[in-house]
């Protein structure tokens, strides 16, 4: 090997010199893309973060009870505590009467076990007349609840700072009250419908879609330029038209006195006064959605049917294939690549979707997104939607991560 | 598409049952959008097409619903047309100045980490908008910018951010870099480069990822909804609120106004996309 060293023009050694000049060009282009990365970083990445720690975050209880729970945490569960943990409990509720924040921990003993809300409440409100000493007496006098040893396991349960509860719940599991997990009773069992519903929805759609877009595609990759053009228009209208009123139409479409059932009528297939009910309900949800999403299909399709020589086809059928076996054994294949891209794309958009099945789906069509929005808006437990939007987020990202491996980020084409 | 005259009876069968699937689903992808049309000159309150309308009577029809619409004292149309265009102006303008910019480091050949960096800046397009919702209305509200029409716009920056990213860095594959070293060469310096060398030619790629953001940011209902207050409402709150209540044909009228905007964009983006690939020397 040769020692000697070749130089630059300004006396360092070529190695050197060359790195130097790459590393200016990496922090250039880092420092180009730098804005955009810390911006989502601060308002995207970090509060979907702030959004997993919230569905397992338990400590807001655990300040306000914090003597009960340090007293509790030796009682073994079995027979009823002894009297410092009445004592300890005597102190907290003393506090938050006089603060007035007892409220705050009536809803989430509730979510731990039923009866909580009463039992708090009359105790709190006879606070007042406790005399020193010998607690665990006139707890269970004032309600013989503090007597039964369930509510206090349950109060036990609710100690820990973090608690993965609400992961549970979103799968109609939870915690009995020896803390093994076990299944929800039978009428509570409602998410696991739920996630199925999503997931055969999603599926649905994903292959209503391929079926519809994959003549389309055929015929817009193989038609002279200026049909194709024409007929691409219907393909990218909807998709530049706003969601609200593709929606809307939708329901203009469906209604019981809408053309889609005058039609029916018409053609006799049911009674005037027995009109189907094609809104409110799964088949509203299939029929907007596809019809929704079809152009996501129909985009990557296109962009890869059209890189297809026509010739593989005519030195197919020209080697003695039917045109069913040339299209079988060699179109087909070339555009799986396609398919793949398409059908990932347009399930990880149904897999999500809100707006459309809460307007058309009515109770029987609603998709997990909508039971996170109700979780979020109406019954406000925060938590729970946290915990379920960050189980569909791992999903949606494992999906995410596939598509990356097998068509590459890059490949995604718009328009 | 027109058949040789040699071909067999079988295959002429498939090839015109074939054009026919083709066009039902043509046909199921349009139409369920001008439906909407004609029910918006309805003289009558309800959806539905009238005896008079299908008989095409002139006193079927109206602009009555377009007068609610624009006049109609109980209407937040006004005020929720007004939030929209604000907030989407500003939000394409911010998408697309830093999308632009991102798009342009991860074009480098230097970029490292090019694929992880462009799954992250990507995101926000494939998180479902629920969880985006969720996580950014939790945000705003410990910034303390939930209900104003600042916290609004930096969420739609999120949001149309990715379209940006992807248009731009799709223009500037196959884009020539020897132009810019030979204005370097040249002694412009590289933001006077940017200015007068390659904005102009990535300028199509550049508009056209605005015209997505504008879009995106103009129809963004899931996140509005969790951040708007009374006076942020915006275009797709109305419609919500007002779908969710009943089909009324001032909504039809909004839906026919919408459709008219979105096929204007059309045709610009159809123009753009066309330009850019001249420019860029792709003949079809």
């Amino acid at each position: 090997m040769s020692t000697e060293q070749i130089l630059s023009s300004d006396g360092l050694p070529l190695e050197v010199s060359l790195r130097k000049a790459e590393r200016k060009n990496k922090l250039k282009a880092l420092f180009l893309v730098g804005p955009l990365f810390l911006f989502l970083i601060i308002t995207y990445v970090f509060p979907i973060g702030d959004m997993l720690f919230r569905s397992i975050d338990d400590r807001k209880i655990t300040k306000m009870l914090p003597n009960t729970f340090t007293a509790i945490e030796k009682w073994d569960g079995q027979n009823l505590p002894e009297e410092p943990v009445y004592a300890a409990l005597y102190e907290d509720l003393a506090y938050l009467k006089k603060t007035k924040t007892y409220g705050k921990i009536i809803a989430r003993l509730n979510y731990e076990k039923g009866g909580f809300s009463s039992l708090i409440k009359k105790t709190v409100r006879k606070l007042g007349k406790f005399e020193d000493g010998n607690y665990k007496e006139q707890f269970i006098n004032v309600h013989k609840r503090w007597g039964q040893p369930e509510y206090l396991v349950a109060l036990k349960n609710a100690a820990p700072n973090w608690t993965y509860a609400k992961y549970l719940k979103g799968v109609d599991l939870k915690f009995d009250q020896n803390g093994d997990i076990v299944q929800q009773p039978e009428d509570r069992r409602i998410h696991k419908i739920l996630w199925l519903r999503t997931l055969k929805v999603a599926f649905w759609v994903t292959i209503f879609c391929f079926i519809l877009a994959y003549p389309i595609s055929y015929l817009l990759a193989t038609l002279p330029m200026k049909y194709s053009n024409l007929l691409m228009i219907c393909v990218l209208l909807p998709f530049w038209t706003s969601l609200l009123v593709r929606t809307s139409s939708w329901m203009v479409l469906l209604q019981q006195q809408g053309p889609i059932n005058d039609l029916i009528v018409m053609l006799g297939l049911a009674a005037n006064d027995n009109r189907p009910e094609l809104m409110y309900n799964v088949i509203g949800t299939f029929v907007a959605m596809t019809q929704i999403l079809l152009p996501f299909m129909v985009l990557p399709l296109y962009s890869v049917m059209k890189t297809i020589s026509p010739s593989l086809m005519r030195a197919g059928k020209s080697l003695g294939g039917t045109p069913f076996v040339a299209f079988r054994k060699i179109y087909f294949p070339l555009t799986v690549p396609g398919i793949g891209a398409g059908s990932l794309l347009v399930f990880i958009l149904a897999i999500g979707y809100y707006i459309t099945p809460a307007l058309v789906g009515g109770a029987s069509g609603s998709l997990i997104s909508n039971t996170i929005a109700y979780h979020m808006k109406s019954s406000l437990d925060w938590s729970f939607a946290a915990a379920l939007g960050t189980m569909l987020l791992v999903g949606v990202l494992t999906i995410y991560w596939i598509y990356n491996k097998l068509v590459g980020i890059d490949n995604i084409k718009l328009g | 598409m027109s058949l040789p005259t040699y071909t067999a009876w079988n295959y002429r069968i498939w090839h015109y049952t074939y054009l026919t699937i083709c066009g039902l689903v043509f046909f199921f992808l349009i139409a369920p959008l001008f439906i909407i049309l004609p029910l918006s000159f309805n003289a009558e309150q309800y959806i539905h097409f009238s005896a008079k309308m299908l008989a095409l009577d002139p006193e079927g029809f109206s602009l009555r619903w377009y007068e609610d619409m624009i006049y109609g004292t109980k209407n937040p149309w006004g005020l929720a047309a007004k939030n929209s265009i604000i907030i989407a102006f500003f939000a394409t303008i911010g998408s697309t100045i830093l999308g632009t910019v991102a798009a342009l480091g991860l074009s480098s050949r230097h970029m490292p980490y090019k694929a992880a960096f462009m799954a992250l800046l990507i995101s926000p397009m494939i998180v479902p908008l629920i969880i985006s919702g969720t996580a950014i209305f939790f945000f705003m509200a410990k910034v303390g910018l939930a209900a104003t029409h600042t916290g609004i716009v930096l969420a739609h920056i999120i949001l149309g951010t990715p379209f940006v990213v992807i248009t731009v860095t799709a223009t500037l594959t196959g884009f020539d870099h020897s132009v810019t070293r030979a204005a370097a060469s040249l002694g412009s310096n590289p933001v006077n480069t940017f200015m007068k060398i390659t904005l102009p030619l990535i300028l199509p790629g550049v508009i056209s990822g605005a015209l997505f953001a504008f879009v995106t940011s103009f129809d963004e209902v899931v996140v509005v909804l969790f951040l708007a207050g009374l006076e942020t409402t915006t275009i797709p709150i109305q419609m919500w609120v007002g779908l969710r209540e009943q089909l009324s044909p001032t909504i039809m009228a909004v839906a026919t106004c919408l459709i008219l905007m979105s096929t204007l964009i059309l045709v610009s983006a159809e123009l753009l996309r066309r330009r850019s690939e001249r420019l860029r020397g792709i003949n079809r």
